[in-house]
C-alpha cells in the first residue's frame, strides 16, 4: 500500500496515503506548534482541494437557484446538482438517480423515514427491531415514532467482543417485526455488521429494513442493490464532502408510496389554497432551496473516492487498523473495545488506566497535536452496555499514515507520564 | 498555552477526592450532568442554621471536573451559606490554579453549577451577577 505507482486489479493506480495527503490543504497546518495529526474522521472527515474548489467554482461562476430559472447560470446550477445526484447514485449502485434524496445529514434521512414511512405504516403494538450499538440518530427517531404510534422497540444485544447477538436477532425476527433498523458500521466499536445477511433474514419475515450507513459509505464499497436494502442513509461530511448535505436512498416503490416530509417550494406539482399535489421523486422530499453548493461538492467527493478506488480505501484502512491495534495493545493499562481487526473498520475506542478520556484527548491535543474524539460518541446505551461513561476514539481515513499512529502512541506515553502511570 | 492542567495537586484531588460520597440525611441534594461528555455530579449539603456543616459529592468525570468538585467541597464546608452563595467562577479558577481552555470550562464549573442549584432548592438563591452560569 505504501509503495507508489502500483496498479490494482481494476486498473486503478494505487496512490499512497502520503501522496493523497497533499490533496488536503488542512494537513499542512499546525496545532499548538505541532503538525496536525487528525484522527477523528469518524466524526467528520477533512476535505480535498477538489471538493473545496468545486464549491468555490459554483459560487464564483454559476451561483443561482435551481429548478426555476430559465437563464443560463440557473440551468448550469440545476444541471450540476442533478449530475451530482447521478454520481451519488452510481457510487452506491442505486438503479436510478431519483432514488437519491438529498437531506442535510444521516439524522435527517432517518427522521424522514420515521415520520413519513413510519407514520403511514407503523401501528400500535407493531415491533421495531434496533440494536444496542446504535448512534442516537438511529435510536431517538424510532423512540419518537414508538411514542406517536404505540409501537414496541426491541434491541439486539452486543457481545463483549462488540458483535451483534445473531441468535437473539433470529429470535426477535420470529415476532414478525415491521421494521429493522441498524448500523452498518459501529461508530464506537468499528464493528462491520453482516448487513446483507441481516437484511435477507428481515425480508424473509416481511420486515422493511433501514441501514444507517454513515460510517460505511465513506469507507466500504456499498452496493444498495446487492444489499437489497429498503432505506439507506449517510452524510456527505464524513466522506470528504461538505457539511449540510446527506443522502437518503430508498427503493422506488417505497419512496413513491410515502407522503412528503416537509412542505414548501420545489416539492409540489400544483398548489391551491387548501390543497396541493406533489412533485415527482426525488423532489417530493426536497422542500425549499436545497444545499446546492454542498450537493455539487458531494459529487466532487464521490469523484475523488471513485478515482482512489473504494477497494484501495478498504485495503488502506484495514492495514492501518491492524497496525494501530498492534501498537496500542503494547501500551500497558490500555483497553481496546470492539472486535478483532478482520471484523472492524478504521475506528478504535479505548481507555487508558484511570485517565478520563477527556483528559487524554486534552493531553494528546496539546502535547502532540493529535485530534481524537472523547466522550460517549452519541451512543450512550452502548457505553452503558460496556459499563463506561466515555472512551477515547481514534479513527482513520484515506489521508491517515502510519506516522500518525506512531505520534498517537507517543502522546499516550506522555499522558501516562503526566498521570504518573 | 502549556499543558499544566494536570499538576500534582489536581491529580491528587482526582484520585483521592475529599468529601466523596453521600450524606444520610442531606438538607438538599442536587445533581447535574454535562450532556456532551456524560460527566455526572451530585452534591449533598447539610445546612445547620446559616452554615453548611457537611458536604459530600459523588460523580464521574474528567480530572478537571472531579478535582474542581473536591476542591469546592473543601472550600464550602463550615462556611456560611451567605458566603457560599456568592462563590463564582473566578473562585474556582483561583483554587484550581490553572488556565482553562474554553472547551473545558464546563468541566471546571460543573460542581459550582450543581452547588448553586442545590442552594436554590434550599431557598438560597444566588444573586444575579455577570458570571451567572446560563442554564
Amino acid at each position: 500500500m505504501l509503495t507508489s505507482d502500483k496498479v490494482d486489479d481494476t486498473g486503478t493506480t494505487v496512490r499512497t496515503a502520503a501522496d493523497i495527503r497533499n490533496d488536503f490543504p488542512i494537513m499542512s497546518r499546525t496545532v499548538h506548534g505541532k503538525p496536525l495529526v487528525f484522527l477523528d474522521s469518524a466524526a467528520s472527515s477533512q476535505k480535498p482541494r477538489a471538493v473545496i474548489d468545486t464549491m468555490n467554482v459554483y459560487y464564483e461562476t454559476y451561483n443561482a437557484n435551481v429548478h426555476r430559472g430559465v437563464y443560463e447560470i440557473s440551468e448550469e446550477a440545476t444541471a450540476a446538482m442533478e449530475k451530482a445526484r447521478v454520481k451519488v447514485a452510481r457510487f452506491v449502485n442505486a438503479r436510478q438517480g431519483k432514488q437519491i434524496i438529498f437531506t442535510r445529514n444521516t439524522s435527517e434521512g432517518i427522521n424522514l423515514v420515521a415520520y413519513t414511512w413510519g407514520n403511514a405504516n407503523i401501528k400500535a403494538g407493531d415491533l421495531i427491531i434496533l440494536t444496542e450499538m446504535e448512534h442516537h440518530s438511529n435510536l431517538v427517531p424510532w423512540q419518537l415514532l414508538a411514542q406517536r404510534t404505540g409501537a414496541r422497540l426491541e434491541f439486539v444485544p452486543v457481545t463483549d467482543d462488540g458483535l451483534l447477538r445473531l441468535d437473539i436477532y433470529e429470535q426477535l425476527l420470529q415476532q414478525q417485526p415491521k421494521l429493522v433498523a441498524f448500523t452498518h458500521v459501529s461508530n464506537v466499536l468499528g464493528t462491520i455488521n453482516p448487513a446483507q445477511a441481516l437484511i435477507a433474514q428481515a425480508h424473509a419475515v416481511g420486515a422493511t429494513v433501514l441501514l444507517d450507513a454513515a460510517q460505511s459509505v465513506p469507507h466500504l464499497a456499498v452496493d444498495v442493490q446487492a444489499l437489497d436494502v429498503d432505506f439507506l442513509c449517510f452524510s456527505g461530511h464524513k466522506m470528504l464532502g461538505p457539511t449540510g448535505i446527506g443522502v437518503l436512498y430508498g427503493k422506488r416503490e417505497l419512496l413513491e408510496a410515502m407522503p412528503p416530509f416537509m412542505g414548501g417550494g420545489d416539492m409540489i406539482r400544483t398548489v391551491s389554497l387548501r390543497q396541493s399535489t406533489w412533485n415527482d421523486l426525488p423532489w417530493k422530499f426536497e422542500a425549499g432551496t436545497p444545499a446546492i453548493a454542498e450537493a455539487i461538492g458531494l459529487g466532487a467527493a464521490v469523484d475523488y473516492l471513485t478515482a482512489l478506488g473504494m477497494q484501495n480505501v478498504v485495503r488502506h484502512e484495514q492495514e492501518l487498523t491492524g497496525y494501530a491495534l498492534q501498537q496500542l495493545q503494547e501500551i500497558p493499562g490500555l483497553t481496546i473495545y470492539g472486535p478483532p481487526a478482520a471484523l472492524r473498520g478504521g475506528v478504535i475506542s479505548f481507555t487508558l488506566g484511570d485517565i478520563h478520556p477527556h483528559d487524554l484527548a486534552s493531553i494528546l491535543d496539546q502535547e502532540v497535536g493529535v485530534a481524537v474524539r472523547a466522550g460517549h460518541h452519541c451512543a450512550q446505551p452502548l457505553m452503558e452496555r460496556f459499563g463506561l461513561a466515555a472512551t477515547a476514539r481514534a479513527s482513520f481515513y484515506v489521508y491517515t499514515i502510519k506516522e500518525d499512529i506512531d505520534i498517537l502512541v507517543q502522546g499516550l506515553h506522555k499522558a501516562m507520564h503526566i498521570f504518573q502511570l | 498555552m502549556s499543558m499544566d492542567y494536570y499538576r500534582e495537586y489536581i491529580l491528587d484531588h482526582y484520585r483521592n477526592p475529599r468529601n466523596y460520597g453521600k450524606l444520610e440525611q442531606p438538607t438538599v441534594h442536587a445533581e447535574d450532568s454535562n450532556p456532551l461528555c456524560g460527566d455526572q455530579l451530585g452534591i449533598d449539603l447539610l445546612i445547620e442554621g446559616d452554615r453548611i456543616s457537611e458536604v459530600r459529592f459523588k460523580g464521574r468525570g474528567c480530572a478537571i471536573s472531579q478535582a474542581a468538585a473536591s476542591m469546592l467541597s473543601e472550600m464550602i464546608e463550615g462556611k456560611s451559606v451567605e458566603e457560599v452563595v456568592h462563590l463564582g467562577k473566578d473562585d474556582i479558577l483561583e483554587e484550581l490554579g490553572i488556565d482553562i481552555s474554553p472547551a473545558r470550562t464546563k468541566c471546571a464549573f460543573l460542581s459550582l453549577r450543581v452547588l448553586h442549584r442545590g442552594l436554590a432548592m434550599g431557598g438560597f438563591e444566588k444573586p444575579p451577577t455577570d458570571d451567572n452560569e446560563e442554564e
